[in-house]
């Protein structure tokens, strides 16, 4: 047996390749510059007839098309729209880390780390094998009759690919990873999961590359039902660019978003001996759990300020050392209230100096995917001294009194971006991601 | 006090070497601290808690038949392993039993284990209602528990989606949108999400450090238990329950397996008999429900609190990927390369040689391209020297029970090296490789250091390493 005594250094880790396919584009550069004028990916829903829904908007990806970005489609075709959109980012990410030319990558040690979500239902063909199986006598499914219908409505390759580590499975075969694999799915908290366990495996040196992010989307009927049930959406109908309103007094739920955001991470040996452009490096990771209901979050942040607490100690820094806040801002009442009140328990008289903005204003919320689109935002205002705006914040609330970066972005230097994502249920995570210096 | 938890891992050390521990995480400081598993919460077709599990597998009668809580006559096969029989109330404190009826089966099975896990390691958590205070810090205690997508119950939701039928059998959106959808209850897509397993058991059980939700089919288990290991071994947690449960015994979910085509078709008279694995004629496994929490602890601060037991120490963790293009990944590569590497990693990180394993807890599907491609990985890594270890797979006597099935490996696993003992084989008539696993008794046997393997569908595979735990 092992004494596990064995001393280890503990890698750098940076991040070599960005990816992105949202509702405001398909690449880093034209989505940035939208992100940077404040606009607005968010419109009515086209992914099935909306109409007579509480919601009927949402932050949908138009015009694309995931075989433009992957090698083989026979080896993709018929997947699930958020494998689709894990394609494309994955793609960008690989070209821009410039991985495709490097002769000496062992696959072996290549890993990729997702918090994608599932696929999107048949939702037809599920609903006409249900009714089509109902008996208004029994007031149940005839399970036999059901077999039979969904047998004939619900395709293979269809029902198959709804598996959330399905987007993993297509990124192992289209980039050829062999080393250690995960998909995690901590509702909206899952690909800064992701990106942070990806970090730690790679910092424990079990990998030297990995790919990681996410995907997904919720808009599709069922989606939408469960959180319109909940009352979590915004049904600001109307007004579909201005319905995402984080820490605005007026906000009335979230917008949901569809997408991807994927990075391509690694230690920082690796990426130097290949010669790689370092865009930024991950110094601190936090998780935890809110422990308290599954319906609402911890009135006191506890949860949030837990994993904040945690990044921060994990990148050796004090919270004065954080320029940039990237808020997980949802634009619920609830969530950007105690997420106002967990920044100012960690942050104490630093909270009103340091600058937090919601993405989610011009995405909306991508769920599973959100975090990583949102690790993505924080790198790019390091390289480009800009911190995003949140957009739609022209009613104050009284007890939200930190800067939101209202409406407009702002050219500021950057060096370190502290970004938060908190799941419904209660899981929580925090990165720390810093400009690379030497 | 620290050489005793074994030499640290660092980067940096201030001065001489004297650590400042108050600043241990900006010292980016890695403790290769020992981790112990201490709980054991087993669910499965073989009963609840590590009592009835270890006397189902040392019995080796299967608990595979025909499924009782659906008609599955409409399937190419009707059979399963089902956990039933047991009430909620008995496995949650009073203050979360309202919230009994958002939970979907899966979360159910995750809840009971996490409570069978608590009690067997003799700890005390918020949801043990007891006086006696709670064994850990609430923030020092994760929660790592793989699950899988879980259906939506068709009862429940066609009852609601009758009001706003179109009149040709189908939906009228309109009329869902505006009324039908008002007769879900509104938590109704809180019962559905994957990560509600964690969530429920980290409300119960008070656990407010680390929590992750891994979903990668029958290797989430797996994962979730490397993951746990690994937030041990950095100190962001001292104790962690991890391991994972599923049921796809609900006609949604059935037809999704069904449609892999890696399950048994056959009748149901020979039910027993349906899973072989490791057998030339195998004709494929059956779905289980089940699955299991484990409580791993740190050594140090489990021998500084009250009472509790060790199973095993766990000494390595490897995670891979299997490529397959000519499946996409529905099954591994013939050759087991993948697989392979994740054994690779866990021996190495244990630093164990073939001659020291004593025992194969292998995924053992049943299903010949899954077995083979097992069987070629193992015999690839431990050479001659894999006839002389015991290969003992289980899923004959409990079917697949995914996100689960892990949990399940390693409990036997670790319960195996703490009797010392090991159940027999059944169903392995035609043996794949008669050095390999053919059926044998069960009996008293030296088991020093065991490997379990996970092989998910979709590629993800892991390997984790137990050993005997001296102290």
């Amino acid at each position: 047996m092992t004494d596990q005594t064995t001393e280890q250094k503990k890698h750098r880790v940076v991040i070599t390749g960005l990816g992105w396919i949202t509702p405001l584009g398909h690449d880093i550069e034209t989505v940035w510059g939208r992100v940077r004028r404040g606009e607005s990916g968010v419109g009515p829903i086209e992914h099935f007839d909306a109409g007579a829904f509480p919601t009927k908007i949402a932050g949908q990806v138009r015009e694309y098309d995931y075989k433009n970005y992957v090698s083989d489609v026979g080896l993709h075709g018929g997947v699930g729209l958020n494998t689709g959109f894990a394609l494309g980012a994955a793609k960008q990410a690989w070209d821009c880390s410039g991985l495709g030319e490097f002769t000496g990558l062992n696959k072996e040690r290549m890993g990729i780390y997702l918090g994608s979500g599932e696929g999107s239902p048949n939702f037809e063909g599920f609903s006409a094998s249900n009714l089509g199986s109902w008996s208004d006598e029994s007031r149940e499914i005839d399970a036999v009759k059901w077999a039979e219908l969904a047998m004939t409505h619900l395709d293979k390759m269809g029902e198959v690919e709804q598996e959330p580590n399905m987007p993993l499975s297509h990124l192992a075969m289209e980039f050829g990873a062999q080393g250690p694999c995960y998909n995690c799915l901590t509702a909206c908290a899952a690909s800064t999961q992701a990106i942070g366990e990806a970090t730690q495996i790679l910092m424990r040196g079990d990998a030297d590359v990995m790919l990681t992010g996410g995907a997904h989307t919720m808009i599709h009927p069922l989606g939408v039902t469960g959180f319109n049930r909940l009352t979590a959406l915004s049904t600001n109908n109307a007004e579909p660019t201005k319905a995402s309103r984080p820490f605005s007094g007026d906000r009335d739920g979230f917008v949901l978003g569809e997408g991807s955001g994927m990075l391509v991470i690694e230690t920082l040996e690796h990426a130097q001996s290949r010669g790689a452009k370092v865009l930024a490096e991950i110094v601190g990771f936090g998780s935890s759990a809110d422990a308290y209901r599954i319906t609402d979050i911890h009135p006191e942040g506890r949860g949030g300020i837990e994993s904040m607490t945690q990044a921060i100690n994990a990148a050796g820094l004090k919270p004065s050392d954080i320029d940039y806040i990237s808020a997980h801002g949802t634009s619920t009442k609830e969530n950007d209230s105690i997420e106002t009140k967990a920044v100012k328990a960690v942050f104490g008289d630093d909270a009103k100096k340091t600058p937090m903005s919601s993405v989610k204003s011009m995405f909306g919320h991508l769920i599973a995917a959100a975090g990583a689109v949102e690790a993505i935002t924080c790198v790019l205002a390091i390289r480009d001294g800009v911190v995003p705006p949140t957009m739609n914040l022209n009613t104050p609330d009284p007890d939200l009194d930190l800067d939101y970066v209202a409406n407009a972005a702002r050219e500021m230097a950057v060096d370190v971006c502290l970004s938060n994502s908190f799941g419904f249920g209660g899981q929580n995570d925090t990165l720390v991601i810093k400009r690379f210096t030497e | 006090m620290w050489l005793q938890w074994g030499l640290l891992r660092m980067v940096r050390v201030t001065g001489c070497g004297v650590i400042d521990q108050l600043n241990r995480y900006r010292m980016k400081l890695v403790m290769a601290r020992r981790v112990l598993i201490t709980g054991l919460g087993p669910v499965s077709g073989l009963g609840i808690g590590i009592d009835a599990f270890w006397e189902g597998l040392v019995g080796g009668k299967s608990s595979i038949g025909v499924i009782e809580g659906f008609n599955a006559a409409g399937f190419k096969s009707q059979l399963g392993s089902e956990v039933s029989g047991y009430k909620m109330r008995d496995y949650v404190p009073k203050s979360h039993r309202k919230m009994l009826k958002v939970m979907a089966k899966d979360i159910e099975l995750a809840v009971i284990a996490a409570n069978c896990a608590v009690n067997d390691g003799g700890l005390v958590t918020r949801g043990s209602e007891s006086d006696v205070a709670v064994s850990y810090k609430p923030s020092r205690v994760g929660a790592q528990i793989g699950a899988g997508l879980i259906a939506a119950e068709l009862n429940e939701l066609t009852f609601a989606m009758k009001e706003a039928r179109d009149g040709e059998g189908g939906l009228d959106l309109d009329k869902w949108g505006s009324e039908g959808m008002k007769s879900l209850t509104p938590l109704w897509l809180l019962k559905y999400l994957p990560n509600m397993l964690a969530c429920h058991v980290t409300i119960i059980h008070d656990t407010q450090g680390p929590s992750n939700t891994i979903t990668c089919a029958e290797a989430s288990s797996g994962l979730s238990i490397g993951e746990s290991l690994r937030v041990i071994q950095r100190d962001s947690a001292d104790l962690c329950f991890c391991g994972g449960a599923e049921s796809k015994l609900n006609p949604l979910s059935f037809l999704r397996q069904d449609y892999t085509g890696r399950y048994y078709a056959g009748g149901a008279e020979d039910a027993k008999g349906a899973v072989k694995p490791f057998s030339k004629n195998a004709e494929g496994s059956v779905v289980g429900e089940g699955g299991g929490i484990l409580a791993l602890e740190s050594e140090e601060t489990f021998n500084e609190r009250e009472g509790g037991r060790v199973y095993a120490q766990v000494l390595g963790f490897g995670a891979s990927q299997s490529i397959d293009l000519a499946s996409r990944n529905t099954k591994p590569s013939e050759d087991g390369k993948g697989i392979a590497i994740a054994i690779r990693a866990a021996m190495a990180e244990a630093g164990i040689g073939a001659e020291d394993l004593d025992l194969v807890v292998p995924f053992g599907l049943g299903w010949r391209e899954s077995d083979v491609a097992e069987l070629n990985a193992l015999r690839t890594v431990f050479g001659a020297e894999l006839d002389r270890i015991a290969v003992r797979p289980i899923k004959s006597l409990i079917g697949s029970c995914a996100a689960g099935a892990g949990a399940l490996d390693v409990i036997f696993a670790a319960k195996a090296i703490s009797e010392q003992y090991l159940p027999g084989v059944v169903n392995c008539d035609e043996p794949l490789d008669e050095a390999f696993c053919s059926n044998v008794d069960g009996g008293d046997a030296v088991v020093r250091n065991a490997l379990v393997v996970s092989v998910g569908n979709g590629g993800q595979n892991t390997a984790i390493v137990l050993g005997k735990y001296e102290g």
